[in-house]
Formats: structure tokens, sequence, C-alpha cells
């Protein structure tokens, strides 16, 4: 890890390889969630699996909240790098003539999507946390669903909250999924990007993380409403 | 056509420097830019007072000297031009312009509108070259075909004038495009293989040193390059980082 | 003539050079640490040569005016590089090339010099590949070649239509090396001042650094001045803004004589002049002339209308068409050299054919060339019966894959589309055939003081070949000056570094102080552009494409004149210890004050016409120019004996041995 902070295209790497990592993640905890819509008992099978295999817990869940973690943390130092890289700013800047809004303020998604995972955690992770190793219940592996639908039952706020976090989460991905390919250096010769890019990501790379940015975030969305507006 | 200009004005580098407003009239859209700011200074000097100093050179978009953040963006509204080539017709009567220098950290302000650009040199200095000797003594021209595709791409990469707009459109002062083109130009050329590794390693090592931004791949960069240089080149220069750091 | 001693070797021309390497001292490496060479301008010339003197072990300095030596003017140069290589097979060999650039020069040339020129020509294209420039190829992978204006071969080699861009970053990536090896010290933003000379030798310079504005003393034991060319003495011409005389003409006032000053190129492919605050002329690559077609209308009142707007030149018939190029010099057509050229738009124009607003202007037309390529391209598609508008189609694709960006820059510029309508072209100040004289060496007649490239007067006679000034800048740098400047320092390898404490160095640095002040203290009526426009009009109407004793010694009255109005008059601002680019343009335009009175003196004393230098009291019955070989077969070299009217003329006669003096005719 020591060697990330070494140089711009060091961090640029690690940046993108946490960025896709997450990505990955996201797309894991979307086919879990929606189960939920679909077979609530799948969906408690799942999650009963999640939250008892050692495997699960003891590995990848430590590994995904350094992913977090180092994820933002870098998000933080980069922008704060990025700043004083133009100490004096300029009268007027006009971004928007050359670059998306989006790619732009990645800071801006990335603090609402992480004030989003602070709520998320209170919500669920710590809850879970302390329900199942401060309290000791009996192993009950059918609670999840009710559980979780309980916390959108009545609750408009935290309903729009979490699809607002994921309008938000949209964004952020619109820009980063393409953009962590460029920072590989994938090979993109031979294709014309779409959007923004006239060359730089190829239109296959473009075409899919554009899909994948809006789907899963929006299908998130639409299992909190789906939830929502079932629970009336 | 009457303008309102809104200038940085700074005597030198370590003052503080701040906005001047001017008022210019009979300008023509057949004018460049450049002789637009040429006639607010003819005015000024008649006033005995001290014209506006901007670096400018050959004029016609090839030097890479003239640097000015017009409205905004670097090298002004048109694309693929310098602030040279950019033409009075491209604004209209009444305007309001603000013309500010390029700005980032490595790009320091000399006198008003004139930065020193001299990082940019020194990315170069650490490895944008090929180690023969100017003897002559190589082998034939044409002892080593090129492929078509690369020697194209290896021009285009290297039509880069060193302007620094990349820079200056960057939201993080990023001197990536610049710095991936030089290395690109070199590694898609069998002569400039050899070193490749060695070059992208100096030269990302120098461009951090002199305090240029990450590289989050706005490609603003792209948008503004008076050469259209491509971001291609920046995925080309990650790809030869991360082979390069890699093998050691 | 024993003044001008030009040191020409004994023996066959093809000979010359090697035996020439071969006799010349050297310096050995060790001691080559302890020598210091100054390099003035570093462009094609300046820039190779630092960077191989530097490599060879020398410690150098160079200066340049602009902010990093990747932006000397020579990166403007868009066409090509000429070299003998006879890749083509199409008859092309040394011979050939220095016998089309004595020709093309009308015959004011050195011989030896042009030959050692083509020479080392082949040595250049494989050094810059070697050096990773991205030359134009093949789908081979070998290098392709065009041909240009004055020669039968395609010996051209380009980069697009940014050659001159290509190969100086060449030369500044060969610079860039030794500046990493802590072997050449750069000084960016620093304008040479004035020559510093030592027991008669030049030893170093005074120099100004423009952002802190303090005069510095720089020694060396040798100084090399690549500096350029004087064409911004017309005010309006394709150099760059800051192109000057100053390092040349310094060195002049100092004793370095100055050779063929009248000999101007006047480019043909330029953008017509729109307005009277333009600053600079743009030029179109020569290239335009090897598929565009120049014409005017063969009907004045044709001409009218379309001056007047109410007629578009797609509207004229063919026959109304007058190919005048063609007509007149049916073997080369369009591509008759730059000089032809420029004189005959001129001619079209005087009588009354002229299109633009002004009246100023011709055209340049792609039609025929779009149709042939269309045609072609086509036929070899296997698209055997195309309609008019795919053949248009794909003609302009072909078309805008040679000139794509030439294309583009026309329209940013005119508003107008290239494809669809004719280009408009006049002719402009683009290239100084004249310069320092030197002797084959390389060395002016200040010994230790050397002239390389544009800024020297050697091989392009009286008119320039297009291609060949990239071709001379670096032939000058990596293979000319190496070896002989070595047969110069061989004698200093026991003097020591130069100290710069002395009296030499001490009045020269107050002469230069004593200058700037006496800038500052004139009455401050008139800008330095007032001047530099003033003189530009005169150079333009008098000493420019065509030229006669009346107006000339009218043009060395008012240049006196409005010289001493500038010094005068002149108005500064700003302080001399600072950043100041009044007092920059102002030290320049007071040494183009004084060139220009010599340039209209040589040209009056020149009774012929030759290539660029058109007397119009000589020429033929149909127009054509009337050299005197009997009389005027030499190089004009001026000695500075106080005023430029007063300068005195040396006479270096011209021998040629290898090539039989004809009248040039492309026809």
């Amino acid at each position: 890890m020591a060697g990330i902070n070494k140089s711009t295209l060091a961090r640029k790497f690690a940046m993108a390889l946490s960025g896709l990592f997450l990505v990955l993640f996201l797309l894991q905890h979307f086919t879990i969630n929606f189960t939920s819509v679909v077979s609530p008992s799948t969906f408690n099978e799942i999650s009963h699996f999640m939250g008892n295999n050692f495997v699960v817990q003891a590995i990848l869940q430590p590994i995904l909240i350094a992913g977090v973690v180092f994820h933002f943390v870098m998000g933080f130092v980069l922008e704060i790098k990025n700043n004083k890289a133009r100490k004096i700013k300029y009268d007027k800047f006009n971004g928007a003539a050359n670059s998306t809004w989006m790619s732009r303020n990645m800071i801006i998604s990335g603090i609402v999507v992480l004030a989003f995972l602070g709520l998320h955690f209170y919500d669920f992770w710590i809850p879970e946390m302390i329900h199942k190793y401060v309290e000791s219940h009996p192993d009950d592996p059918t609670r999840y669903y009710d559980e979780t639908i309980a916390k959108f039952t009545g609750d408009p706020i935290r309903t729009g909250l979490y699809a607002f976090s994921f309008i938000f989460l949209m964004l952020h991905l619109l820009h980063g999924f393409a953009s962590s390919f460029q920072s590989l250096g994938t090979k993109n010769k031979y294709q014309e990007g779409l959007g923004g890019y006239k060359s730089g990501t190829s239109r296959f790379i473009r075409k899919f993380t554009t899909a994948y940015a809006v789907v899963i975030p929006m299908g998130f969305v639409f299992i909190a409403l789906y939830h929502y507006f079932n629970n009336l | 056509m009457k303008l309102k200009l809104k200038i940085w004005r700074q005597e030198d580098a370590s003052a503080k420097g701040g906005f001047q407003n001017y008022d210019v009239d009979g300008i023509d859209g057949d004018m460049s830019f450049l002789e637009m700011l040429d006639v607010v200074n003819n005015d000024l000097i008649n006033e005995g007072e001290e014209p506006i100093e901007f670096d400018h050179d050959c004029r016609e978009g090839i030097c890479g000297s003239c640097s000015l953040q017009i409205n905004g963006e670097p090298h002004g509204p048109d694309r693929l031009v310098t602030t040279c080539q950019l033409h009075m017709r491209k604004f209209n009567d009444g305007d309001e312009i603000v013309i500010e220098p390029f700005r980032a950290t490595a790009f320091p302000v000399i006198k008003d509108l004139v930065i020193d650009r001299s990082s940019f040199d020194r990315i170069q200095h650490a490895g944008g070259y090929i180690s023969v000797n100017t003897s002559g003594n190589t082998q034939d021209a044409n002892s080593i075909p090129i492929e078509k595709e690369n020697a194209d791409d290896a021009f285009y990469a290297a039509t880069c004038i060193g302007c620094g707009a990349c820079v200056a459109a960057c939201k993080n002062a990023s001197a990536m495009l610049f710095t991936s083109a030089k290395v690109s130009q070199f590694a898609l050329l069998p002569q400039g293989e050899i070193e490749a590794h060695e070059r992208v390693l100096n030269m990302v090592h120098q461009m951090d040193k002199e305090g240029f931004g990450n590289c989050t791949n706005t490609g603003a960069c792209e948008i503004e390059c008076p050469k259209g240089i491509s971001l291609e080149n920046i995925a080309r220069m990650n790809r030869e980082y991360l082979g390069a750091s890699v093998a050691g | 003539m024993s003044v001008l001693e030009s040191k020409i070797p004994e023996g066959p021309i093809e000979k010359k050079w090697t035996k020439h390497k071969n006799e010349i001292n050297l310096v050995n490496p060790a001691n080559k640490r302890n020598i210091d060479i100054i390099v003035v301008g570093t462009g094609l010339a300046g820039g190779s040569a630092a960077a191989t003197f530097a490599e060879l072990g020398y410690n150098v300095k160079t200066f340049c005016y602009q902010d990093s030596p990747r932006r000397a003017h020579s990166i403007a140069a868009q066409g090509g590089i000429n070299a003998s290589k006879n890749y083509q097979g199409d008859g092309d060999s040394d011979y050939r090339l220095f016998y089309d650039t004595v020709k093309g020069g009308d015959y004011r040339s050195r011989e030896a010099n042009v030959y050692r020129l083509a020479e080392v020509s082949g040595n250049i294209i494989d050094q810059c590949v070697a050096q990773g420039v991205p030359f134009a190829r093949e789908y081979g992978g070998l290098l392709d070649n065009r041909s240009f204006g004055g020669v039968l071969v395609s010996r051209t080699f380009y980069a697009k239509g940014q050659t001159g861009q290509q190969l100086l970053l060449g030369a500044y990536s060969a610079m860039n090396r030794q500046i990493n090896r802590g072997k050449i010290q750069a000084f960016n933003r620093h304008e040479m001042m004035d020559l510093v000379l030592v027991d008669g030798k030049a030893r170093g310079i005074i120099a100004r650094d423009l952002i802190s504005g303090e005069i510095e003393r720089h020694s060396a034991h040798a100084v090399v001045l690549a500096s350029g060319g004087y064409g911004n003495v017309f005010y309006l011409s394709t150099n760059a803004m800051g192109s000057n005389v100053m390092a040349a003409w310094r060195a002049h006032k100092k004793g370095a004589f100055f050779a063929n000053p009248c000999f101007t190129q006047i480019h043909p492919t330029c953008i017509p002049v729109s307005g009277d605050l333009q600053s600079k002329l743009t030029l179109m690559s020569e290239s335009l002339r090897n598929d565009g077609r120049i014409w005017v209308p063969k009907n004045k009142k044709d001409a009218e209308a379309i001056r007047e707007g109410k007629l578009k030149p797609t509207e004229i018939d063919e026959d109304d068409r007058d190919y005048y190029l063609e007509r007149r010099y049916p073997a080369f057509g369009n591509l008759v050299p730059r000089d032809v050229a420029s004189r005959a738009a001129k001619e079209r124009c005087d009588e009354g054919y002229g299109v633009n607003k002004t009246g100023q202007a011709v055209y340049l037309d792609f039609k025929a060339a779009i149709e042939r390529y269309g045609k072609e391209k086509a036929f070899t598609s296997g698209h055997k019966n195309p309609s008019k508008e795919e053949i248009i189609k794909l003609g302009e694709e072909v078309v805008e894959s040679k000139y794509g960006n030439l294309f583009e820059m026309y329209e940013k510029i005119t508003d107008q589309n290239p494809y669809k309508t004719p280009m408009m072209i006049f002719p402009a100040v683009h290239y100084t055939m004249g310069g320092l004289w030197v002797d084959y060496n390389l060395m002016t007649t200040i010994p230790g003081c050397y002239a390389a490239g544009e800024a020297n007067f050697s091989d392009h006679g009286a008119n320039r070949l297009g291609a060949s000034a990239l071709m001379q800048g670096l032939a000058d740098g990596y293979f000319v000056l190496p070896y002989t400047i070595g047969d110069y320092l061989a004698d200093d390898i026991r003097t020591g570094s130069i100290p710069t404490d002395t009296e030499e160095f001490e009045t020269a640095e107050k002469e230069v102080k004593e200058r700037i002040q006496k800038l500052f203290n004139a009455n401050g009526k008139n800008p330095v552009d007032y001047y530099h426009k003033k003189l530009g009009k005169i150079m333009w109407n008098k000493c420019g494409m065509s030229r006669n004793e009346k107006e000339l010694k009218e043009a060395m009255d008012e240049i006196k004149e409005l010289r001493e109005d500038f010094w005068a008059n002149v108005k500064l601002t700003g302080k001399a210890e600072a950043k100041n680019q009044e007092l920059e343009k102002a030290g320049r335009v007071a040494d183009f004050l004084e060139l220009g009175e010599l340039f209209a003196k040589d040209a009056l004393e020149r009774n012929e016409s030759c290539g660029g230098h058109f007397r119009e009291e000589y020429q033929t019955e149909d127009g054509e120019a009337l050299r005197d070989d009997e009389n005027y077969r030499f190089v004009s070299a001026w000695e500075y004996v106080g005023n430029p009217r007063d300068a005195k003329l040396h006479k270096e006669q011209l021998e040629f041995e290898n090539i039989e003096l004809k009248t040039r005719s492309y026809k």
C-alpha cells in the first residue's frame, strides 16, 4: 500500500481497481436484494448464508470494508492533491464546455454515496452486528425479509433518501465505471466511444458501463419503492 | 464590434494581481483574438500605460506560445485552434470577455497573462528523446519499415505543441495529455520502443514532481487541445507505466 | 579578393567535403570538456548544432527569446525536407539536388557549399528517423515522398503539413538528452544584445534576461549565430512576431560582413491580407501547388465583378479562366519556383485581374484534383461507373488526407470552405536568402563567430527552393558545424575559460545599457509598432517583388529619415529592469531600421534581375528576369563602417565549374 501514494498514475490504478471491485460487489448486493421482490424465502436463505458463512464474514467482509474505506479515503486524498495543483482558481471556469458534470463532481456524488453508506450501516449493518455478536438470539433464518421490509414500511423519508442516494450512485458510476477502464489503459483504438469520449473508451465499454450505471442503481431504487408501496 | 474585456493584470511573479476592465471598439470579425488585444495595447500605450503582456510568437497556431483562458476555456470557445487562430467572428457585439492566464501551480504567472511553462520542458528533459547520437552514422532511414498505422499514430501524438491547454482545461491541472503524447510518440516507433520503460517512469516521475494534479479522466483536455491529441494516448501511457512498473 | 577568403577546399566537387573533413584539425575528447560554445537561436540549425556540440563533449550554452527552444520558428515550416535519397527511383542523385538548388538559386550561390548540402541531405533523413521523427509512410512501411516547386523528381520527405515542427522537435529532443546530461545550459527567454570580441575573436555575448530585464555577460570560445532570417523588416511576413535580426546585425556592426541582404523570398501561396490591423501573414504550404491550379479570370470585367462581390469564382466557365502559370510555363506549370510564381501573380494583379476585395489575390483551385483523385479512387475500389457526386466525395476524401490540416487552417482564417470554392492566395515575404557572409566552414569574417541556417547567406543564392530551408538548417547544425568548428577550436585547448570581468565585456555591457537608456529617453510620441509598420510599407512598396532605381533611392532616404524619427520620438512604457515587451520590440525595430537601408542599397547596387531580386530595368521583352553574369556573378558582402548607406562592398566572385551558367527557364 505504501507505493500507491508514490505517483499520480499509481493512485489512478488503485482508484480504478478499488472502484471496479466495488462495482462487482454492487452487482452481488443487487442480485440478493432483488430476490426480495421475487421470492422472500430465497432472500431469507441467501441472507442467512451471507450472515453466517465464515468465509463471507471473516474474510470477504473485511476486504470489502477495506475496499470501501480505501476508495473514499483515496478519493479525498486525490481531491486535496488536485486542489493544490491549482492554488489560484479561475475567475471563470467553463467546465461544462468540455466535460460532463459527473466527471467533474465525483467528490460530490461520492460524498452523497458515503453519507448513504452511513445511513445504511445504521439501518442494517450495525443492528445486524449487534444482533449477532453482542446480544444473543436464537438462530432464526427467516427473519431477514421482514426486518428489511419493516425499514421501508410507512417511512417515506427513508425511502426517499434511499432513492436520492442511488441517483447519485448512478451519477458516480456513469463516469467512474468507464473511467476505470481508461485508467487501466484498456486498448481502445479501433472503436469510437460514446458520450464525451471521442476515442478514449471503446464503444463496448462505454455502452456496457453506461447501461450498468443506470440499471443497477435504478434497480435498487425500484426495490425500495416496491416494498414501500406494497406495504402502504 | 464593441467589447468589454475583463483582463488579469499582474506586475510580476511576486505581485498579487487582479482584474481590470477595458472597453474596446472597432473590432472586425476577420481579426484574430491577439490582433484584438493589439488594439487594446496600442490604446494603452498611447495613453502612456503599460500594455498587457501575453505570450505569442508564430501567430499561426504551431509554436504553442499563446496561452489565454478566454471565458473559462483555454484558447476560447472555438475548437482545434490556438488563441492566435481564434477569430473575433466567434464573438458578438457587446460581449463581455474574461481573459485569464492558464492557471496551474506548475505554471506560475510571470507577468499579466504570461506564464512559466518550463515544467513542460523539464518533463521532456527527463526522457523525451531517443538516445541516439546525432552523428548521422545511423542505419538507412528505410531499413526498418514501420506500419503506416503506427507511424500515423506516432505522428498524431507528436503534433502536440506544448501550449498547456490540457493542463489549463483540466479541473485537476493534470499534465497527463501532454506527457502521454510524448510517451506515445516514442513508444509507437521501433526506434523508441527500446527505452520505453525507462522513459515512461522518468517522465511520469518528473510530471509528479512538478506538482501537476491527478488525472480523473474528465476528457476536458482532449476537447480543448488545439491539436486534437487523443485520450487514447493517456490510456497508452497508463498501459506503458503499468508494464514498466511490473517489469521493475 | 583578399578580405573574403571562402576557404573552399581544392579538388573535384564530390571529394571536397570528404577531403576537407580528413584534413582539418580535431579537438580530442578530453580537451573538448574545457571548451565552451555559445549558440544563439534554437531552431533547426541552432538546436541541432547545440545538441551535436554537447554530444561531442563541448560545454554548450543556448539562448532563445522564446520560453522554450521548441518554439523557434522553424516549427512553422510546413511542406517538407529535401534529400537525394532516390527512394522513388526517379533518377535523383546528389548531383541533381545540387544542380536544382544552384539553378533554383539563379546561380548566385557557392557551388562547393551547395554540393556539400546535397551530399549530407540523405544523412539528415537517417538521423531524423533514428530520433523518432514520424515522417509520412506508405502502406508498405517505407518512407513516402512528394514533389515540390522547381524540380522534376519526388525527393521531399514530409510529416503531413507539419514537417518543420516534427524536425524541430527531433532536434529539441536531442537537446533534451544533452540538457539532462548537463552538457547544455539552456537560457530561454534571453535575448542576445551584443557580441563581445576579445583580441578580434568572438569570445562571448551580452544577453538580456527577458523576465528580469537583467543584462548578463556570457563567455565562450566560439559563438554560433543561428538566429534566423530578417523577413520581419517588412513588418508583415510569415515569420513569427519575434523573429528579428538583432543577433546578426550586432555581429555585423562588430565586423561580420552582411551578404546579399536584398535577396528575399516572396512566397507565392499565402493567405491574402485582410485588414489594416493585421499583424501577421499565414503561409499555405507550397505542396498545395502539386494539386492546386492557379488562375485568375480571363476577362477584366469578371475580375471586377468578383471584387465587387457580384460574381462567384465557381460561376466562371473553364474557358474564361486564365491558368497563367500553365500558359506561360508549360513544362513546370504550377510548380515553377517561388520567385517566378510570385512575380507572375503580381503581374496579373497589377494588370487588373486580381480577385478578393483588394484585387491583391489569385485563385488556387482544387476542383480538377478532386475530380481526378475521385475517379482514380473509384476505379481502384472497383467502382467502375461512379456518379459525379460520388467522384467528388471520394476526391474530397483523398484531398483531405493529403492537405486536410491546411484546408482546415484556411477555413479557420478566412471562413471559406476550400473544398467548395477556390482558395485565394497572394505572395508574402517568407524567407531571406541573404545573411551573414560565411566561408566554407560557416565562419563569418569575425574569427570564432559562426552563422548557420537562415542567418547565413550560403546555400540558396538568389532564391530558395521549397523544402530546402529545413535541409540547410539541419545540415549546418548536425553535419557541418560540428566538424568545422573543431578546426578553429583546436587552437583554444590551452586557453582556459574566458573571464567575463574584462574590459571588453565591461564596455560591451555598458553600450547595451546605454542603448536601452537612449530608447527610454526618446520623446515618446509614437509606439514602436508605428515605426515598424511604416518601415514595412516602405520595404514592401519599394523593395518588394519588383524594384527600380528611383524607388530604391527613395527607400534609402525614407528609411534613414524614419530611423532618425524613431530614435527621437519612440514611445516606450514600463521599465528596463523588468519584463517589457515594448522594449524588446523597440530593440529589434531599431536594428531593422538600419538593415532596411542596407537592403535597399544592396538592391540598388545589383543592376540585374536574379531570383527573388527583380529590377524592373533588367527584364526581357516578355517580362522574365535578365541576369547579368558578366558583371554581377558575385556575392555582395557589406562591411559596416558607420552608417548603413556608407557600407563598403566586398565582392566574392562565384566560380561555376560543375554547372553551366544558363538562363533559368521553366518553360
